[in-house]
């Protein structure tokens, strides 16, 4: 197991006051909270920086941490000295999922709570549980089933709460759009006593596309075009999530331009629509022949792109 | 139950479609008092259409919203008001990265 450097984590000294301790958090916080930071391993420091606090503020827990000596360093294999906790007493059940290398020196955190309550008829229903799922644009268009894996906590033959994986094959309906949360009645923790389990949220969210971006049902793609197409219209093959199509470019088509193609983005009852954004990609100069055509458009079309700026 | 073959297909619902959700119901599925989901609609974070709380019905957005504002104020002390400007500062940032074709 490894062992965890919570002042590295926290940014801090191993001397910091418990003010200090505090600012550290609150910024690191905000800085790696997952519903506001992008950074992909965001969820992870949130957690790390979480476990690391849990234990710094609280005076106990961090005089037992500095206990475990100084000579430790972050990811450096742990295996606590014997007995070593002898008269500490821990209080308060924290309930998010630390590390091993916490659950080992704190001991668990789920357990705690359930003690002595099977003594009298309880029954109360298992909490709802949420987690991310990741898809493709294409699965939102044709539908889609993913399997995922979820760590769920489970009641023991001793009637104590443990964490076990579990997989479960989930059917991605057809329009799904990024944010929204397809529910999984009675797939929750499990209810106490004879109370029901909870549910399950998933929450999805589209994996980045190459080509297209996606604006709530919308979906947009950016389309070279050669200038003369641009100019004088065509007609082109346009890539969508749901399979190739022709379009016509029409005729003076300015850079920026959208077109809209009404209902072929991501499908539902109010289907999205696809939209086009026209991009003029110039052929370069690069040979005797192109230099002169550009010359020739250049005394054949007298066209000062700057015109509004002068005067 | 580890072999994909022998698991069976959950079809859920999206929360998001699914039919208008009372106070009740939404207290159930964000975990919340109705005491705090007050304190959202005072906020004007989610809309339930409605006269007053006992004919309130939400729409399936809601969920994310006040779930959302029960995060911040949990993990980073942030309070309704609070909330409600980070909600509409990350909905300009999302509009300004999809407008900059960023993801």
């Amino acid at each position: 197991m490894e062992y965890k450097d919570y002042y590295k984590i926290m940014g801090v000294e191993r001397d910091a006051t418990q003010d200090q301790i505090k600012r550290a958090y609150r910024k690191l916080a905000r800085k790696y909270h997952p519903d506001i930071s992008k950074a992909s391993d965001a969820e992870e420091r949130f957690k790390e920086v979480g476990e690391a606090y849990a234990v710094l503020k609280d005076p106990e827990k961090r005089t037992a941490y500095d206990q475990l000596g100084q000579n430790w360093k972050g990811g450096e294999d742990f295996r606590p000295p014997p007995n070593w906790d002898q008269g500490f007493e821990y209080s308060g059940g924290d309930a998010e999922q630390f590390s091993d290398f916490f659950e080992s020196v704190f001991g668990g955190t789920s357990s705690r709570g359930y003690e002595g309550q099977a003594q009298r008829e309880f029954h109360m229903r298992g909490e709802d549980s949420h987690a991310k799922i990741v898809i493709d644009l294409e699965d939102a268009y044709k539908g889609a089933s993913r399997t995922i894996t979820l760590k769920k906590t489970v009641l023991g033959a001793d009637g104590r709460p443990y964490l076990k994986e579990h997989k479960l094959n989930v059917r991605i309906p057809k329009g799904i759009r990024q944010g929204q949360h397809i529910r999984l009645a009675g797939q929750g923790g499990v209810g106490m006593g004879k109370g029901e389990a909870g549910d399950l949220y998933l929450k999805i969210e589209f994996r980045s596309h190459a080509l297209y971006r996606v604006e709530g049902g919308d979906v947009y793609l950016d389309l070279p075009v050669a200038p003369w197409e641009a100019a004088l219209g065509a007609k082109v093959k346009v890539p969508t999530p749901a399979g190739v199509i022709e379009m016509t470019v029409p005729e003076n088509s300015s850079a920026g331009r959208k077109l809209r193609l009404k209902g072929r983005g991501i499908p539902g009852k109010e289907a999205g629509d696809f939209y086009v954004v026209i991009q003029i990609a110039l052929p370069p100069a690069d040979s005797d022949a192109a230099k002169a055509a550009y010359h020739e458009m250049e005394k054949v079309l007298a066209f000062n792109p700057r015109a509004h700026l002068e005067g | 139950m580890t072999d994909k073959n022998l698991l069976s297909l959950l079809t859920g619902e999206v929360v998001e479609e699914c039919k208008p959700l009372t106070l009740v119901e939404l207290c159930q599925i964000c975990d919340s008092s109705v005491e705090q989901i007050t304190e959202i609609v005072e906020e004007g974070i989610v809309d339930p259409q409605g006269a007053d709380s006992d004919s309130w019905l939400f729409h399936g957005v809601s969920v994310g919203r006040i779930r959302f504002v029960l995060r911040m104020e949990r993990d980073l002390g942030v309070n309704t008001a609070g909330s409600a400007l980070v909600i509409e500062l990350l909905e300009e940032l999302a509009f300004v990265r999809t407008q900059l074709g960023e993801k």
